[in-house]
Formats: structure tokens, C-alpha cells, sequence
């Protein structure tokens, strides 16, 4: 088996379960192909030996016929999760040297459903950004590359790390968390599969805050059965998140009936705005036409409040993220650069700790929950937010999922619209509306760009409806037969 | 609203930021154009609008007030970049 990192997780748990190759051979096969992915820099930390011990554990409960739903597969974990005693530093300088004393709680169910860690993948500081071009530890590049032209390219963000591993064939799956598109974005400019649960359906319990009320753990893979599966194991009740969902975990994978017929396909008319590129336009249409074919019925709804989806979000996540942020002090964990008195110390830690688009957040954050300001920004943002919800509930009054593009474009160049943070913002436009009303939404990869790179489409679906997510995202994906290779691929040979 | 030099070092200090002098122009004018760009949220009426202020509908649970976790001092102070016998250590605050 000189191929093991070619298959996806239902063909892995089916080869581990006939004992065709065992768990250790997987993840060796995994650890090699992470070293060869290293140019990609997806990766922050490597922990091979986590892996193999993992790995024996999984091949001695399947010789014991004791198997768990992910014994065996081989994990990237974003690294804003904290790992008990693996250094986890979301991206940030001021996080340096931070061993949690504890799991979260989402990682903590991988590890029981038999899962093996190889690793913490790369990512925007705090998970700020679309294109992982703001950590600390240096940009990921994606593993695709233009026709024509060699200069690296993002890999989205801010699961840019976790993205670029998993198609790159450096993890079989890994988890991100997006707040305003950063599983889905990735997963588009990155060709793979990437799925937000509806908010409650994981913990963030032991996930580094950035805007609480908007951050969803979820997962990322290759393709939609296989983001079945991780959800399975990822999701379910945990009394240690407040804001957890008490609901059962259904069997997700069982929603892959390959059946959409009669079903009632969204298209927001008002997301046509705003100068779309045509190639998105025509795929999007393309999409639509698709789930016809199968026996869906497109319908058109409307949307009006979500044009300003993106202000209100640019309001409530660095609202959030000031009051997150504050925690880091130079007190209790990580950087600390010494003053002479203990708010000098916090002000000089936290000048060198924080990137320079962390600052920004922090500081409009500040700002808009002031004295004086917090009605006419924060309490304003949530009407709008409020309003938002409503526009979501009339339309799914009328249809049981929506379809729209994943991103308004391909991946661009690292360097390329750094100086500029609303051009880099814009790139959430069709994704942060989901988070603001904590619906699922699936990233499912239907196309090429002119330029060769791959384009996703975006299904949004009811709260706690992942399986019509799931289902109609895997008829997309039968239809689209997404077979196209990145440039770059991590291959065990 | 277009934020000026002072106004952004009011910010930065309230954030516990420290930020230099050569830094507070361009900050200026990122933070103005951020905010004047959100500020498109007036055109929205939302005279008779509730603030949103929970993502699902429901209710925070309660549990009874116990100890649940605990005891983990040393755990807890490995982090720290500086302790003094069981404590967190930080530069002298009181004369």
C-alpha cells in the first residue's frame, strides 16, 4: 500500500477494518507526507509521536475487535484548540510557550472516537483573517498554483493551515472553526470540503475565544462524506459551553441519501449584486441547474437585510474580540515584556504580543463598546443582526436550503490586499451572514477558475439541519465530480 | 466618524495597548475609513427592532452552585512567565 494517503476516511476505516494496512502504517505514511509538506508551511507544530502511540492504541483495539467510528485516522487540529500539554499558540507571538493544561472539549471527542493527532496547523493571529497571512509563524501557502504561474497563492483563512494540509494530503481531515467564513473560504480557494455547524452543535469549550457568539468549531476534509463523519464525532452536548445544544447527535452520514428530490433550493437574488465575477455567476447558475437535473426546484428568495451583514459583523466581532482579548496581560500565560509598573507591562505585552490586524480589531472593538459610542455602533449592529434573522426565517418559511457561491473569487496572491482591510474583509461577503444568524453552511468545491483554482459552492440550511446540508452539499458534489488536483500534493511514495 | 490622533491614543490606552508615536497617523486612518464604512448600518431603520442578543433561542441553564474542578494550582501556574510561591507574580502595585 504505497498510496494510503490517496483515501478518504470511509475508504481508511474500511481498509483498517479489513486489516488491509494497520493504524501505525497510516500514520506513518501521514508523518512522512507532513514532512514533505513542510514548504507549505501548514503545519505549526508536528507531533509524530502523539501519532504513533495513538496509532498503537487504535491497532490494539481493533485487534481486539473493539474498533471506535475514527480509530485509526489520521487528524490536523487547527491550533486554536487547546491540546493538553501540546503547545497551542492561535497564530500569536503573545501566546508564545502555552502548554494548556487541559483539552477541548471538541478534540477531547476525536481522541475518544479513536482519532489520531498529527498535528496544530496554521492559521490567522486569533483566527482574524481571510488568507492565514497574519500569524506569527508565517503565511501558509495554498497547494494550488495558477495555470501559468508560479507565485504562491493563500490558502484562505483563517483555516488556511488545516485547508492547505488536507488537500495537500498532509492530514486525512482536521478541524477548523469559522467566525465569519473560516472553515468555508479555505475550503473553496483550497478545493475541499469544508462545513460550519449550526451554532450549539459543537463546544468551543477549550477553543481560544475570538467573538464568542459567532465562533463555530466544525470540520474540514475531502469530501462531504467524509465531513460527515467528523461531525458525527466533533458534535454533541457539553455542559461546559453554555451556549451548547442539548439536541442528539444524529447519525450524519445516513443523510447521504443521494436524494434532493422535490426538495426547495434557495437562490438569494440579492447576492447578485455588487459586481460578481461572471465565472462565480456562472457557476453559481451551473449549481442550481445541477440540483434541477436531480429533481430539486431552484427557487428565488430574498435576502434584503443581508447587504449589511458584513458592517454589522465588523461591529460585533471586534466587540467581542476586545473583550476576548483582554485576557492576554503578560499575567497567567505566554509573552510577557517587563515595565515599571503593572499597566506598563500589560500595555508594552500587549504592543509586542498582538499582530497588526489584531490591533485594529481590538481597538475598533474598544471603540465601538465606549461610552458614548456603544449604542450607536454595538446596539445598532445587533438590531441589524436581529433583522438579518428575520430575512432567514421568511426565506426558509419557503425553502429548505439556499445555494449560493462559497467566496467572491478564487485564491489571490499572498501580499495581494494587505493594505487594504475592507478589500480583504469582502472576502466573507457571502459567508458571514450565516454566522451571524447560526445556520450550517457547507463549502462544497464545484469548479475552476479561468486561472485554473478551485471555486466552491455554499448550501445554508435551518438550525440544527446539518443532514439537508449534507445531503443536498453531496448531490452537488456527485454533480460537479470534482476531480481536479492541486499542483501540489504531499504524495507517500 | 473620522477618529483623530488623540482620539486613538484614548483608545490604545483603554485597550492596554501601547502604541508609538509614528504609529497613531496611519492607525488614524485605517480605524476612520473601518468605521465610516460601517457606519452604512444607519441607513437600516431599526426604530422597533429588539437588539439580537442570543444566536439560538434558548435559555441559559443553570446548575447547582458546586465545586466542579479545582486543585490544580501548579498546573495552572506552569503557564505563568512569572510566579512566587503559589502565586502569579506581577510588578509591584502598591507603594
Amino acid at each position: 500500500m504505497s498510496r494510503l494517503t490517496e483515501l478518504t476516511i470511509a475508504e481508511a476505516r474500511t481498509g483498517l477494518g479489513a486489516k488491509q494496512f494497520s493504524a501505525r502504517e497510516l500514520a506513518e505514511a501521514y508523518i512522512a507526507a507532513m514532512e514533505r509538506a513542510r514548504p507549505l508551511n501548514a503545519y505549526i507544530t508536528e507531533t509524530p509521536e502523539i501519532a504513533l502511540d495513538m496509532a498503537a492504541a487504535s491497532d490494539a483495539r481493533i485487534a481486539k475487535g473493539e474498533t471506535r467510528p475514527l480509530d485509526g485516522i489520521p487528524i490536523a487540529v487547527k491550533d486554536l484548540f487547546c491540546t493538553k500539554g501540546v503547545l497551542t499558540t492561535a497564530a500569536s507571538h503573545i501566546l508564545d510557550g502555552f502548554h494548556p493544561p487541559y483539552e477541548s472539549t471538541v478534540t477531547e471527542k476525536l481522541w475518544q472516537a479513536g482519532a489520531v493527532m498529527l498535528g496544530k496547523t496554521n492559521l490567522d493571529e486569533f483566527a482574524m483573517g481571510s488568507s492565514t497571512t497574519t500569524s506569527y509563524h508565517k503565511p501558509t501557502e495554498n497547494p494550488w498554483r495558477k495555470s501559468g504561474d508560479n507565485r504562491p497563492l493563500v490558502p484562505g483563512g483563517s483555516s488556511g493551515g488545516s485547508a492547505a494540509a488536507v488537500a495537500s494530503h498532509a492530514a486525512l481531515g482536521a478541524t477548523g472553526t469559522d467566525t465569519g467564513g473560516s472553515i468555508r473560504q479555505p475550503a473553496s480557494f483550497c478545493g475541499i470540503v469544508g462545513l460550519k455547524p449550526t451554532y450549539g452543535r459543537c463546544s468551543r469549550w477549550g477553543v481560544v475565544a475570538y467573538a464568542s457568539s459567532l465562533d463555530h468549531p466544525g470540520p474540514i476534509a475531502r469530501n462531504v462524506r467524509d465531513a460527515a463523519i467528523l461531525l458525527g464525532a466533533m458534535a454533541g452536548h457539553d455542559p461546559r459551553d453554555s451556549t451548547s445544544a442539548t439536541l442528539p447527535v444524529p447519525d450524519f452520514e445516513k443523510a447521504l441519501t443521494g436524494d434532493v428530490r422535490g426538495l426547495r433550493i434557495g437562490v438569494p437574488k440579492e447576492y447578485r449584486a455588487d459586481g460578481m465575477p461572471a465565472e462565480i455567476e456562472a457557476l453559481w447558475q451551473q449549481g442550481a441547474q445541477w440540483l434541477r437535473e436531480a429533481g430539486a426546484e431552484p427557487v428565488e428568495v430574498s435576502l434584503p437585510m443581508t447587504k449589511y451583514a458584513l458592517a454589522a459583523y465588523y461591529i460585533i466581532a471586534p466587540a467581542e474580540a476586545s473583550s476576548n482579548l483582554a485576557r492576554y496581560d503578560g499575567v497567567k500565560y505566554g509573552l510577557r515584556v517587563a515595565g515599571d509598573s503593572l499597566d506598563e507591562m500589560y500595555e508594552l505585552t500587549r504592543a509586542e504580543g498582538f499582530g497588526a490586524e489584531v490591533k485594529r480589531r481590538v481597538l475598533i472593538g474598544t471603540y465601538v463598546l465606549s461610552a458614548g459610542y456603544y449604542d450607536a455602533y454595538y446596539l445598532k449592529a445587533q438590531k441589524v443582526r436581529a433583522l438579518i434573522a428575520r430575512d432567514f426565517a421568511a426565506a426558509f418559511e419557503n425553502v429548505d436550503c439556499l445555494l449560493t457561491p462559497t467566496a467572491p473569487s478564487a485564491a489571490f496572491a499572498i501580499g495581494e490586499k494587505q493594505d487594504d482591510p475592507i478589500a480583504m474583509y469582502l472576502n466573507d461577503v457571502f459567508t458571514v451572514p450565516a454566522n451571524l444568524v447560526g445556520l450550517p453552511a457547507l463549502s462544497v468545491p464545484a469548479g475552476l477558475s479561468a486561472d485554473g483554482l478551485p471555486l466552491g459552492l455554499q448550501i445554508v440550511g435551518r438550525a440544527f439541519d446539518e443532514e439537508m446540508v449534507l445531503r443536498v452539499g453531496d448531490v452537488l458534489e456527485r454533480a460537479a465530480q470534482f476531480t481536479h488536483r492541486p499542483s501540489f500534493i504531499a504524495d507517500a511514495r | 466618524m473620522a477618529l483623530d490622533k488623540a482620539a486613538v491614543a484614548h483608545i490604545a490606552a483603554l485597550a492596554r495597548i501601547r502604541l508609538k508615536e509614528a504609529e497613531l497617523e496611519p492607525l488614524a486612518a485605517e480605524l476612520s475609513q473601518i468605521l465610516t464604512w460601517v457606519e452604512q448600518l444607519a441607513e437600516v431603520d431599526t426604530a422597533d427592532v429588539a437588539p439580537m442578543t442570543s444566536v439560538a433561542a434558548m435559555r441559559l441553564p443553570m446548575r447547582e452552585d458546586e465545586v466542579t474542578d479545582g486543585d490544580r494550582r501548579d498546573d495552572i501556574l506552569r503557564n505563568a512567565p512569572q510566579s512566587a510561591r503559589g502565586f502569579f507574580a506581577v510588578p509591584k502595585v502598591v507603594e
